[in-house]
């Protein structure tokens, strides 16, 4: 028996070194299943959750083009959320059971989003920063080894590039506009540039399941290396809106390639993810409470379904 | 005349700009994630049409007028929606029920509207159908779940019908301007819509086994200007930016 586990085990690990995807009625370790769950749900979890800060400035949106344009993209969101509950409800988890770890404080999600909305350069600065962190994350995921959760990621992939480009043109137009709007701009990367570097997670030194992922492929690249990336690629767009990231240890490293940064308040991060933050306890009480709200909805759904069903069989039995 | 037809153009539109403000309220706070993209959905559309109207009335009035302008800068008098839209989102039975009850209504206006003699607004109104028929059945069929589903449901979205039933009666008002543009072929009759509204809603809600209510009063200043204590505050957060930012692009 031992010697068998070992050779699935082994054959397994031959399948993700080989670049095989994992689906859903392969054998796999259970380990690998739960790592998935956990991890699956968190970024369902993080879209769901990531709805309530951008929904917060819908009804004030300046314009109706950007109301609709911040509609829609919070109903991506939403997609998004239901693609990856499926994705994660192919391992052997419900709905129902994904939403109560959420509601108990089991499951986490990312902890930007317990960061709050203060202004409408916020909706510009997340969806330039945010979904741009996002980004760097998922297109590396798209090559993960369980199916399911890779092919989810090809399709919210292209709908978070289009987020990053059109926060990013908010920020474009906020730049060119009055003093006030500039300022705003201004204000809102000030306050949401280190929470987006942290998106990526604590130091290497520091992220003790990276060795696994890496081995199965749920992490092609260290946490380390996506936020350097992350930073590569926003400095210079900083620079073109006119605006100055809130770090003076920010410098370009001839000898490196890449850009040096300042000390992460680590202090700060794991605060928030303790349940500290600023609005976690609203963001997950919205959660709760749509939820709790919705009960008697969904059992009238359910009940509703069961009498058609039912009176469906009567027909057929007459 | 022009002018009337301005008019005209915003009491269409004024309807979908504070539904559609209403339902946007709701995004993220959903009893399903598939009844909140559907709602948003809804919201979308009728934010669509908006500035379809709006759009048309700025090209009507000129000078600085744009969509923006039109939904971000009048008072609460110059508004021309009725007072079911304005109605908030009490629970999912408000919601479900006030969404019917206009979109009960406004189907067979934009089924009018298509053959309207102007044609930009039958343009709009045929763009609008599909959408609208989309709407319609949405809310119908939830009616009927919620309706016949359990005795919970059932008490909550009656108790929903009996506060918005009253306000139906202001889609049939027919102001001077609705019979001005109904008899110049450019705008809906709305006896005609009347007659349809009350059999098709009357036959849905025995179907989901509610009980039609019979309100002693009846709503009717909305389409004059004269609203509830909820559009202020809708307007409020509207044009917050737009008032406190004055001339900015956004
Ligand atoms: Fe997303
Ligand atoms: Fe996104």
């Amino acid at each position: 028996m031992e010697l068998d586990i070992n050779k699935l085990e082994n054959d397994f690990q031959a399948r993700i070194d080989a670049g095989e995807n994992i689906e859903p009625k392969s054998w796999m370790p259970e380990k690998y299943r739960k790592t998935h769950i956990r991890q699956i749900s968190q970024h369902g979890h993080s879209e769901i959750v990531g709805m309530l800060p951008e929904g917060n400035w819908i009804t004030r949106a300046p314009s109706l083009r950007r109301k609709v344009g911040l509609l829609a993209k919070v109903q991506d969101e939403a997609g998004h959320g239901l693609y990856l509950y499926s994705a994660a409800e192919t391992l052997g988890i419900s709905r129902d059971e994904l939403f109560h770890q959420l509601h108990t404080g089991k499951a986490k999600y990312s902890s930007i989003f317990n960061y709050p909305t203060l202004s409408w350069a916020d909706i510009g600065a997340i969806g330039w920063l945010v979904d741009g962190a996002a980004i760097i994350n998922q297109v590396m995921l798209t090559r993960t080894s369980y199916g399911p959760y890779a092919r989810a990621m090809v399709r919210i992939c292209k709908e978070e590039s289009f987020h990053q480009r059109q926060g990013y043109e908010m920020m474009l137009t906020l730049c060119a506009g009055t003093p006030a709007q500039k300022e705003m701009a201004q204000d809102a990367l000030n306050r949401f540039w280190w929470p987006s570097i942290m998106m990526f997670g604590p130091r290497d030194e520091e992220s003790p399941h990276t060795e696994q992922a890496m081995k199965w492929k749920i992490k092609l690249k260290t946490n380390d290396e996506l936020r350097q990336q992350f930073i590569d690629i926003t400095v210079p767009q900083a620079e073109i809106l006119g605006l100055t990231i809130p770090d003076p240890d920010l410098k370009w490293n001839e000898e490196t390639g890449h850009y040096d940064h300042g000390p992460i308040d680590w202090d700060e991060f794991w605060q928030v993810v303790k349940g500290n933050g600023r609005c976690n306890k609203e963001r997950l009480g919205a959660r709760v409470k749509a939820w709790d709200d919705g009960e008697w909805v969904r059992d009238a759904a359910m009940a509703f379904a069961e009498k058609k069903e039912k009176s469906k069989e009567a027909k057929k039995a007459s | 005349m022009e002018n009337k037809l301005y008019d005209y153009i915003l009491s269409l539109g004024d309807n979908s700009l504070i539904l559609g403000h209403r339902l946007s309220e709701l995004c993220g706070h959903g009893p399903s994630l598939e009844t909140d993209i559907a709602l948003t959905n809804i919201s979308l559309d009728l934010y669509g049409q908006v500035r379809n109207y709006f759009q048309y009335a700025a090209e009507l009035a000129g000078e600085d007028a744009s969509e923006d302008s039109i939904a971000f800068l009048r008072t609460d008098r110059q508004h021309k929606n009725v007072w079911l839209v304005e109605q908030p989102n009490e629970d999912f039975g408000h919601v479900i029920c006030r969404q019917f009850l206009f979109d009960s209504f406004h189907m067979p206006l934009m089924k009018q509207l298509c053959e309207s003699k102007d044609e930009r607004i039958s343009a709009i109104a045929k763009k609008s159908i599909k959408e609208s028929s989309y709407h319609e059945r949405f809310s119908s069929e939830w009616m009927k779940r919620l309706g016949a589903g359990t005795e919970v449901s059932n008490q909550k979205v009656q108790a929903a019908l009996d506060h918005l039933y009253p306000f139906v009666n202001e889609f049939f008002q027919e102001t001077p301007l609705d019979k001005e543009m109904k008899e110049n072929g450019i705008g809906g009759d709305l006896p005609a819509i009347k007659e349809v509204y009350f059999k098709n809603v009357h036959a849905l809600l025995l179907e989901a086994g509610l009980t039609i209510p019979e309100p002693d009063w009846r709503q009717t200043d909305g389409k004059l200007g004269y609203h509830s204590e909820h559009l202020g505050f809708i307007l409020a957060e509207l044009q917050y930016m737009q008032r406190s930012y004055p001339n900015s692009d956004w």
